[in-house]
């Protein structure tokens, strides 16, 4: 099984053992789990062969949005990545399309089937189901009116719905996961900004049921989790899956916090199994604690590509390589550093060329570009790696909110919904809105305050200078060292410190820390740092032989005492070896802090361990094509690159003509992922995007059971006879 | 600037217009297509959900879409391209003793026609339709040879082989006035320029009335709105188009089919009808069509719906489309208030207003259009919408 038993900072829990079977084969689930993530603990990639060509297809957004990791689950066409494993579940890849399903049983959508609604009657209700009759009775749609509606239970709508039910505003605050948080609920680092506005230091994990929590306060604010937004109509209400059945909701404000979604490249073998995004990545390592991968090869040197070379390291995955097309990684340089450290070989100035492998990944080949991201011939490495992570960056979630402004509703929009930026910012958007909806409901009379807008464009800064390493003007016996040297907007180590000898000024958050004053030696600005960068220097006992307190996460019982490692300079150059006197774990902190012997020499400059020796790749050379006509733009569709370029060299500069003529967009996703990579296609054919006209934005936003739009209900035999006996 | 002369503009690249065009550039006639939209079929076109039968209740109808079946049924064999089309028939399944008289009424007329129809036995319909709800099921019609294709595919097929043949298309030019001298049509002026014709037709779909006035002629033509949705796609479980034309809480008949992609498409008339061009969706519409849909084969309860849109009816007083050559302006040709149906006419009338505009008209041709007349009394009512 490829389950992580032993993380550094997550705990797995107990859960109770089901049994399903896949393809006949009988197999073993978590209980909750999804499908997705039962497979891939068992090491089952391949989900489907598209009805197109045949072609396998595996995961791609795990997150509800794409449709690519479509099964058959009791005669049911799903998603597998929403819907929940049942005890006795018969599950069967979809070989090309799917059958008529049988309505024996009542209509289930993916989140009835995912939130135990299947358990409603006792029993289970999916067609099929030998001996079970039903009777069909036709609901009613119920309408909700509420003061505000909230869609998006992440960092931004959760922060809105606080500042909406201090007021005692009626809210109903709905998300399509199981749990609140968003994608707070995969990030297992601390997190950047302000320790007073949006819990810095605090892993996301842990920010997520703060802010949970938070909402408990309120009685105002209702949530429905596993509740999916699916259109937002001309008649101002908005359509609500939840629990299997179908509510309008009619707000007085609409606040779309719909967060954001992978974007992806376009080279040859981007649909085979084991291509997926970094967010696909996170939920199966960090929710569901599945090991997807033995060798992990990431695009992007963003935040988000980053991370997750340090998640994968963290649950025991080896990271062949990360590459990034610009000649800098635009991520956070403490996330950087924090994997360089660790031996993960970075390659900036390069792009992926070629997913390689019959049915599932095998190889990935990048090659060098020139500065107008050009890749350059006989520059390709191939490296051998099972999964490939495509992070290159975000696109806001925004339909909603555009239709709901064309629908001239009361319309908001925060977090990554509106720009893309850090859960910190989003978090502070979300108050700003929530005050902004205050005033059009006529609660709350006053402006936002400016500084709140000032103190959000901080919050949304992109990084900036990195200084040169500061040089110690003291000559204390114990004192932190501020490996922090990128202006980036973050102050936990500031706010941490007891004698407050870790000086950012309050006027520029964006400022590098400095040390001035006493230290004590505490550790409280070590592990509170999200990006790992502080060490404490202890010459106190030995002064010729300086102790260096380093903050670890990788691995309980990875590094012990009486162990000789490797100490690295804080970009992951080799200095001494030295011998481990102590680890310590701070288990409220989940950080260990392995104390190592050194000199004084090296002291200040030590910040890792050596972990791992860096990947070479297989080969050199070998050719690509770049752009090839093989490439996927359209996955639900399968329709290549060179099917699109060919419409754009006819002449069709209409996108809805494009989707006419070539499918692409058409398919179940409803054109999330391409409609992006097309626009790369035109501006790479020399046409002004000005020329082209957009597609035109339908409901629905996902797709639902034909049955759920008129909430049928579905009752066995028994319960048809016990609804009569009381007559 | 020299003024740029062709034999016909028409005004509209949608249904009606595109192979309009086709037919007349395949009579070497110059045509230019002038839109407004960024691309073909962009306005009522990509709305329609693809059905086309001949099996309608007047002679001028059947004649013309007998021509378009004629048209989409072998566009793969002549032209070598999809356009979706599958001929899985028509069926109307009847509940009730009304329904059945109405349309064994009808069957007569129809069979009078020529046409391929015939009343199935309630076993039969259950045969043709699997799963759909027994209960008081009487039969139905059945009307083999009709079918469907796909609008978005039929379209730009038609579109190509019209710009092979030589027609022009000038897309996002609006016409902003059609020119005349003496009673006679001159040509036309656009956002773009003027140009010369002897003859402009009006293929305008819902805009059709704005567009005859700049002619000086009144059409009876009201845009009316229908929203219909899209499915997954599945394995094929059944052919014919099914029109169930019993009255609903809030709507008249709903049809739907699974198309030549697996996918179901349906659409829903509504009750009352909701005049105008708004073709926002609502939030009425997918209760509404869900129930009825289920309510009469509950299978389909399971089928994910992908997408939903609505389109608008250009609709007549009497529910019959106008295809003249009106007196009042020589030269103007009228191919207007297509009642939702124009994606099935459109082919048929093309070339039958294309052999008009060549001074060849065959006999069917003249009595196509002799039914479409402007000139008519728009009282009596079509019985099959």
């Amino acid at each position: 099984m490829e389950r992580i038993t032993d993380h550094p900072v997550l705990e797995p829990e107990e859960k109770k053992k089901l049994r399903f079977t896949f393809e006949g084969k009988s197999l073993e689930a978590l209980g909750d789990e999804v499908i997705s993530s039962a497979l891939f603990a068992s090491g089952i990639k391949i989900f489907s062969y598209h009805k197109k060509d045949g072609s396998p297809q595996g995961i791609f957004c795990a997150n509800g949005q794409c449709a690519q990791c479509a099964v058959v689950a009791d005669g049911l066409p799903v998603k597998a990545c929403v819907t929940k494993v049942r005890e006795g579940m018969t599950v069967a890849r979809l070989n090309g399309l799917p059958k008529m399903p049988s309505a024996t049983g009542p209509a289930m959508s993916e989140q009835d089937a995912g939130a135990g609604g299947a358990e409603k009657n006792g029993a289970p209700r999916f067609p099929g189901q030998k001996g079970e009759t039903c009777a069909q009775e036709l609901g009613r749609v119920e309408e909700i009116e509420v003061d505000a509606l909230i869609v998006g239970g992440g960092p931004a709508g959760l922060a809105a719905a606080a500042e909406l039910g201090k007021l005692d505003v009626s809210t109903l605050i709905i998300d399509d996961k199981h749990k609140l948080g968003g994608k707070l609920v995969l990030q297992t680092h601390k997190f950047f900004g302000s320790v007073e506005d949006c819990f810095a230091g605090t892993r996301g994990i842990d920010i997520a049921d703060k802010l949970e929590d938070q909402l408990k306060a309120y009685p105002s604010v209702k949530v429905w989790v596993n509740a999916a937004c699916v259109a937002v109509f001309s008649d101002r209400r908005v359509g609500v899956v939840y629990n299997g059945g179908y509510y309008l909701v009619k707000p007085k404000a609409f606040i779309s916090a719909t967060g954001a979604r992978e974007k992806t490249l376009a080279f040859e073998g981007n649909t085979l199994p084991g291509v997926y995004g970094a967010g696909a990545f996170q939920t199966l390592v960090n929710r569901d604690l599945v090991r997807p991968s033995k060798n992990l090869f990431i695009v992007g040197g963003g935040n988000v590509g980053l991370i997750a070379a340090y998640h994968a390291l963290q649950a025991g995955i080896k990271v062949a390589g990360l590459i990034e097309a610009m000649d800098h990684c635009g991520g956070y340089k403490v996330h950087l550093d924090k994997i360089k450290r660790l031996g993960v070989p970075v390659y900036t100035s390069h792009t992926v060329v070629r997913a390689g492998g019959t049915t599932g990944l095998e190889t990935v080949t990048v090659a060098q570009v020139d500065k107008n991201f050009k890749p350059l011939e006989g520059t390709e490495k191939t490296f051998a790696a099972d999964t490939l992570l495509v992070a290159v960056g975000l696109n806001s979630v925004s339909e909603f909110h555009g239709q709901a402004v064309a629908f001239g509703m009361n319309a908001f929009v925060c977090g990554d919904a509106e720009e893309i930026a850090e859960a910190s910012a989003a978090m502070f958007s979300g108050r700003i809105t929530a005050h902004k909806v205050l005033k059009s409901l006529g609660v709350m009379t006053g402006p936002v305050p400016d500084f709140w807008f000032e103190r959000l464009q901080t919050l949304k800064s992109r990084p900036g200078k990195t200084h040169e390493s500061a040089v110690r003007e003291h000559d204390k016996a114990v004192y932190p060292v501020l490996h922090c040297r990128q202006e980036i907007p973050c102050d936990p180590c500031a706010t941490v410190c007891p004698k407050k000898s870790i000086k950012i000024p309050k006027s520029n958050m964006m400022a590098v820390p400095k040390f001035e004053g006493d230290c004590i030696g505490c550790y409280k600005c070590l592990l509170i740092c999200p990006g790992l960068a502080v060490t404490i220097v202890d010459k106190r006992k030995d002064p010729k032989h300086p102790t260096v307190a380093l903050p670890f996460e990788i691995g309980r019982g990875l590094v012990k005492k009486g162990d000789t490692v490797t100490l690295t300079d804080y970009e992951g150059a080799g200095l001494e070896k030295a011998q481990v006197t102590d680890v310590k774990d701070f288990k409220a902190e989940n950080t260990l802090i392995v104390i190592a012997k050194t000199t004084s020499a090296v002291a200040d400059r030590a910040a890792g361990l050596k972990l791992y020796e860096p990947q070479k790749p297989e080969k050199t050379g070998g050719g690509f094509s770049a752009m090839p006509d093989s490439a996927i733009i359209c996955r639900c569709e399968r329709i290549s690159l060179g099917e699109i370029r060919k419409a754009i060299r006819a002449g069709v500069r209409d996108l809805n003509q494009l989707k006419a003529v070539t499918r692409a967009g058409m398919g179940a996703c409803g054109a999330k992922t391409c409609a992006s990579l097309i626009a790369g296609i035109y501006k790479s054919e020399g046409v002004d995007l000005k020329e082209v006209t957009a597609l035109s934005q339908r409901p629905l936003f996902m797709e639902v059971p034909l049955g759920a739009f008129s909430n049928i209900t579905c009752r066995t035999e028994e319960e048809e006879k016990a609804s009569w006996s009381g007559f | 600037m020299s003024v740029k002369t062709y034999d016909v503009i028409v005004i509209g690249a949608g249904s009606v217009g595109v192979p309009l065009a086709m037919a007349l550039a395949g009579r070497n006639l110059r045509t230019l297509v002038l839109e407004t939209m960024p691309s073909v079929g962009q306005g009522q076109n990509k709305c329609a959900i693809g059905g086309v039968r001949a099996t309608h209740s007047d002679g001028a109808k059947i004649k013309a879409c007998l021509r378009s079946l004629d048209i989409f049924s072998t566009w793969r064999e002549k032209c070598g391209e999809d356009i979706g089309w599958l001929k899985g028939g028509y069926a109307f399944p009847v509940y009730t003793e009304q329904d059945e008289e109405v349309l064994k009424e009808l069957l007569k007329v129809q069979r009078g026609f020529g046409l391929n129809i015939d009343w199935l036995d309630a076993d039969k319909m259950r045969g043709l339709i699997p799963g759909i709800t027994q209960k008081e099921l009487r039969g139905g019609t059945y009307a083999p040879d009709d079918g469907s294709a796909s609008p978005l595919l039929a379209i730009n097929a038609f579109y190509r082989r019209a710009l092979g043949l030589g027609a022009e298309f000038h897309f996002m030019e609006p016409v902003t006035e059609i020119c005349s001298e003496a009673g006679v049509v001159k040509g036309v002026v656009t956002s773009l320029g003027r140009y010369n014709a002897s003859w402009v037709v009006n293929a305008a779909g819902a805009d059709a009335a704005e567009v005859s006035a700049m002619a000086g002629v009144k059409v009876p033509v009201n845009p009316d709105c229908h929203e219909a949705g899209i499915t997954e796609p599945m394995e094929r479980f059944f052919e014919p188009m099914v029109v169930d034309i019993r009255p609903g809480d809030k709507s008249k008949n709903y049809y739907f089919y699974q198309n030549s992609e697996g996918q179901i498409v349906f659409c829903l008339t509504p009750q009352p009808p909701i005049w105008g061009r708004d073709r926002r969706s609502t939030s009425q519409f997918l209760p509404e069509v869900s129930k009825r849909m289920t309510a009469l084969m509950p299978d389909l309860a399971n089928i994910k719906v992908r997408r939903t849109w609505r389109g608008l009816y250009p609709m007549t007083p009497d529910g019959f489309p106008i295809v003249d050559f009106p007196g009042a302006l020589k030269g103007y040709v009228l191919a207007v208030g297509m009642c939702g149906q124009g994606f099935m006419l459109g082919p048929g009338l093309g070339e039958t207003i294309a052999a008009h505009i060549a001074g060849k008209p065959s006999a069917d041709d003249r009595e196509i259009l002799a039914g479409f007349t402007l000139e008519r009394n728009f009282s009596s009512q079509e019985k099959l919408k």
